[in-house]
């Protein structure tokens, strides 16, 4: 028994040293860049990791990132923006690893896109003062906590959820309308609470259905809810997280609206999205980008609203919605932006 | 029975060799993946070495992993021994985890020295407590343990979720509109102490000790007997009068406690606060299943458990690494994972020949026939 | 609020949505039973479905023939199986690890697969829902049972199909003797290998159809991990029905049916938190085979035990 033991510890020696070998020999390799990452000198271009929960693929949260990161290389050269992505990090003990090795490798900008991250991001940062971090969704940079390097972002959904609550009002037929969720919490929470206040706003004798399934992954459970919402009367549906795709097919069937969010939804059924709440994170990445160059690397917090126009309605150029529907939606907009009306969440 | 020559006998080392070629070869079929998907196999796996072994951190980062699967692992050796599959190590080390939350969260005024252990205790009865009712449904009410494990991670994950959303939920998100389901972050000193700069942690020392604790147990102690005998043969067991139910009960307990514990040393030493996204593995990283892998590749001995937890830990490190040096879809690391579980079960027969051999040769071989041919 | 709970809409509701969502569970479940019956567990089954769901997707997708797209995600399911027979049966490799490999590499693959071959959801168009002449329009009962997609007949009549098959045919003898008793059964000279590659065989091929039942009927589009944990709950509804069609059959519907209870009871308003709602399937399930598994149920005997000739 002690042989077997020993020698399996053996083995493992025998491993590590090889690894540890290996190790000088992989150094010149291109991924591999210098540690010390100060603000992108002139000619490098400016190098984004992204650590993300879901798939890159996810119509959602996750995609959304990718979406705004691809724009920003589009319109920058590829020259300008590189970035890189791990995916389906739902595991925070894998994140945290991957937080690490990208500040290791001397990305200047890291995004930590999920809001369980926030104590990886709290407990990294500190090691890499010259890396700029940046936290989603949520509020806090830890400079209370004298952390000086990281940002926080996050959306107002609130915001694109009462702008459709508003437009599902008014085309719902039945009055009743269905808002569909993973847990109650975050964004998708955030979407949910401001549905209901526009469509009450619009017309009180509205009813709002909630479903949660407690799964950002079940698929079917999510278009249960979906087909459970439409049998029980509602014919305007909205939901949130990566698992509504078959809920989305399931209002196709059955003919009733869809209302898509974080991501463009159209592609999944142009026949009935009415219009996607799109989380367009541009806005506050060039910002980030702007005062990581100017020798800020956190501190602060980007909230993506209409009226920095983080929110944007992408309406579906399939549907034809009424003139008279779409003017209010987007008189709604602009009063949400310049603030004359309230969501009231809170 | 010391074999007459004692020149060097390859096949003795079946058991080590075997697996690790059987590893080489799915790594060999996962280059073949990497080179459709367009990247540079040799790169790729560069940085998969240079990620689970490559600096004191990347070393650090493999145990960590490890730390888990460490105490599922050597928690499913003894449900294994005892006649029982335990596939809710998911939801046990999510119990493990709400129990040391609920201490910290409670008694967050006492001092670590106190607070720690009370923690870590809470975690292995919070585990314990819900691999033994799946023991309980068991022996009482002939209700299969695949079933009720199946349906306890789904519960042990909803109940996390209740509470994470509900009364725990950090204080500080309700200020501003985001909720986000998750406890504060715990005192300072609640945390298990790091071993060197890294995030290296005491909770890997603490399941190596429960490890040795195990194999005590198993192997040395009249209780440890009992639950090998009621594993290796119901029916004799009970002829000799031992409680087959009891015993049952108790190695699914033990196993559900130990997975437990491994979620208190995750909370306590990693994560520093208790967070859902409503599955089980944003917390766990699946170790509850992975765990049972381990357990295998560990020969079903809780000592064979410590190095195979290392490696596999060193697995998933170095596989979510090679998709940051070469950028494959993360998908591919799930792949490999699966690849490499398939190939090293696959080869089982070949390690276990010589194991046999010996088992029908040597005159105290129980705990080789058992492995030989497990549960 | 309580009493909403009881108008005839809401148990038309509830029955329909828990018949729909039984389906993969059906196909999944039932073979599984075969191939448990043959003393063959397969953990793996979650793996088997995602890789048939998309590969039945992307047949789906790519030539929108849906019988086709059936019959090669069936295909891609017997392949499993074969990749199952062989570790389990020849290679006599531990059931529970090489079902989590399968598992995992079903997982991986199917993603892997998506991501390259196909990139972004798109939808497509699935087996519409096939309303039954004359008795679709019955009252109540019509569109609760008879204006389902044609899997849901399907999955319904394999269960009859599969009772009969186990019990009154030689193969089903067969099957049911190589995971009692292995060793009468080769010395009766019945190839114990032979039909247990067969039964896992016929387990992975369901399987690959309760995939494909998810993602060209159900929900007609596919997506990373679209499964979610059912090929598990599929494997435990196996042990809830006692290795028998019909209480298998019994499971699944009551698993679903609950499930559609709390959907409803939440879009209903009553207020139950989600979370607690949510458990409810999961408790009622345990608690439902605590007063079923009072009679002794027969597990096989051999069930994960690999069959070594003179033993």
């Amino acid at each position: 028994m002690k042989v077997r033991y020993t020698f399996f510890i053996i083995a493992l020696v025998a491993m590590l040293a090889l690894a540890a070998c290996a190790t000088p020999t992989a150094a010149p390799q291109p991924t591999a860049a210098p540690a010390q990452a100060t603000a992108a000198p002139a000619g490098k271009p400016f190098r984004i990791a992204v650590v993300m929960p879901s798939a890159a693929n996810d119509l959602a949260f996750s995609q959304s990132m990718i979406d705004a990161l691809g724009e920003l290389q589009k319109e920058m050269g590829k020259d300008k923006l590189e970035f890189v992505y791990s995916e389906n990090m739902f595991n925070v003990t894998d994140a945290a690893t991957a937080i690490r090795d990208y500040a290791t490798k001397g990305y200047d900008l890291i995004l930590a896109h999920g809001s369980q991250y926030g104590a990886s991001v709290q407990d990294i940062a500190p090691d890499f003062p010259n890396t700029a971090f940046a936290w989603g969704t949520a509020v806090d940079t830890f400079k209370e906590k004298g952390v000086n390097n990281v940002f926080a972002y996050t959306v107002a959904s609130d915001q694109g959820g009462y702008v459709e609550g508003v437009i599902g009002a008014k085309l719902s037929k039945s009055k009743v309308l269905g808002a569909l969720g993973p847990i109650p919490a975050g964004d998708g929470q955030l979407t949910i609470k401001g549905f209901e206040a526009g469509a009450q706003a619009t017309d009180p004798n509205v009813k709002v259905q909630t479903t949660f399934t407690n799964s950002f992954s079940d698929v079917a459970l999510m278009s249960q809810a979906a087909q459970t919402q439409i049998a029980s009367g509602a014919d305007v549906l909205t939901g949130t997280s990566q698992s509504v795709v078959g809920a989305v097919s399931v209002a196709k069937d059955k003919g009733a609206l869809w209302f898509g969010n974080q991501s463009d939804q159209a592609s999944l059924a142009p026949e009935i999205v009415v219009a996607s709440q799109v989380y367009d994170w541009t806005v506050a990445l060039k910002d980030m980008m702007a005062k990581i160059n100017g020798g800020t690397r956190g501190g602060e917090v980007f909230i993506m609203t209409f009226a920095n126009k983080g929110l944007v309605m992408v309406y579906n150029p399939a549907y034809k919605l009424p003139d008279d529907v779409k003017a209010l939606a987007d008189k709604t907009v602009a009063g949400l932006a310049d603030g004359s009306i309230q969501t009231g969440i809170k | 029975m010391t074999p007459l020559t004692q020149r060097f006998d390859f096949s003795r080392y079946n058991y080590i060799l075997v697996p690790l070629a059987a590893g080489g070869l799915a790594l060999l079929v996962g280059g073949v993946i990497i080179w459709l998907l367009g990247a540079n196999p040799f790169q790729a796996y560069i940085g998969m070495l240079q990620g689970a072994f490559g600096s004191p951190n990347a070393l650090a980062d493999s145990l960590v992993k490890a730390g888990p699967l460490l105490f599922v692992g050597v928690g499913i050796c003894i449900a294994y021994r005892g006649g029982v599959i335990n596939i809710g190590g998911e939801g046990q080390i999510v119990m493990g985890a709400l129990a040391t939350t609920m201490i910290v969260l409670t008694f967050s005024n006492l001092p670590g020295l106190l607070l720690i252990p009370l923690a870590l205790i809470a975690g292995f009865i919070g585990g314990g407590f819900w691999g033994g009712i799946a023991g309980f449904l068991k022996a009482r009410f002939n209700v299969n343990e695949v079933l009720s494990t199946v349906m306890l991670n789904a519960i042990a994950v909803q109940f996390m979720t209740f509470l994470l959303n509900g009364v725990w939920i950090d204080p500080t998100t309700l200020d501003n509109a985001i909720r986000i389901p998750q406890t504060q972050r715990f005192p300072l000193w609640a945390d298990l102490p790091r071993l060197t700069p890294t995030r290296l942690h005491a909770g890997i020392l603490l399941g190596i000790a429960v490890a040795v604790l195990a194999y005590i147990l198993l192997w040395r102690t009249t209780i440890g007997y009992r639950i090998r005998a009621v594993g290796f043969n119901t029916v004799a067991s009970k002829y000799a009068g031992i409680g087959v139910g009891r015993y049952q009960i108790l190695a699914i307990t033990l196993s559900g406690a130990l997975a437990g514990l491994g979620g208190a040393v995750e909370v306590l030493a990693v994560n520093h606060r208790l967070f859902t996204d409503g599955s089980a593995t944003g917390f766990t990283g699946s170790a509850g299943f992975n765990g049972i892998v381990v357990a295998l590749f560990g020969g079903l001995h809780p000592l064979g458990v410590i190095p195979a937890s290392f490696l596999f830990g060193a697995l998933l490190t170095g596989a979510n690494s090679l998709q940051r040096t070469v950028q494959v879809p993360g998908a591919f690391v799930t792949t490999l994972d699966g690849l490499v579980v398939i190939f090293v079960v696959a080869s089982q027969i070949w390690a276990r020949r010589r194991a046999t051999r010996r088992a029908l040769i040597e005159p105290a071989p129980k705990e080789n026939v058992a492995s030989a041919d497990a549960v | 609020m309580l009493e909403q709970l009881f108008a005839p809409a809401v148990i038309i509701g509830i029955l329909a949505s828990g018949i729909q969502l039984a389906t993969p569970y059906l196909y999944a479940s039932i073979g599984e039973m075969f191939s448990q019956v043959s003393g063959v567990l397969n953990l793996g089954v979650e793996g088997v479905m995602l890789i048939a769901a998309f590969v039945a997707y992307y047949v789906a997708l790519k030539t929108s023939n849906l019988i086709l797209a059936l019959a090669l995600a069936a295909l891609a399911g017997a392949l499993m199986g074969l990749l199952t027979a062989f570790l389990s049966v020849t290679l006599k490799a531990e059931q529970g690890i090489s079902g989590i490999g399968i598992y995992l590499f079903g997982l991986g693959l199917s993603d892997l697969l998506f991501l390259v071959l196909v990139g972004t959801p798109t939808a497509i168009r699935g087996f519409p829902e096939l309303d039954l002449p004359v008795l679709s329009s019955m009252p109540v009962l019509g569109p609760i049972l008879f204006s389902q997609n044609i899997l849901v007949y399907f999955a319904f009549a394999c269960v009859p199909l599969a009772w009969f098959v186990l019990n009154k045919t030689t193969l089903g003898l067969k099957v049911r003797a190589v995971g009692q008793t292995p060793e009468a059964a080769d010395s009766l000279g019945i190839s114990v290998a032979r039909v247990r590659y067969i039964a896992v065989i016929v387990a992975a091929t369901m399987a690959g159809i309760a995939g494909a039942s998810l993602s060209i009927a159900m929900f007609n589009i596919f997506q990373q991990n679209l499964t979610s944990g059912m090929g598990f709950i599929a494997v435990a509804l196996v042990y809830f029905g006692g290795w028998r069609p019909f209480r298998v059959m019994l499971g699944a519907l009551l698993f679903s049916m609950v499930n559609a209870l709390q959907l409803w009871i939440q879009t209903l308003g009553i207020g139950l938190p989600s979370d607690i709602a949510g458990m409810l399937p999961y408790i009622l399930t345990i608690i439902a085979l605590i007063f079923a598994a009072r009679q002794i149920v027969t597990q096989p005997t051999a069930l994960t035990k690999p069959f070594e000739r003179g033993e």
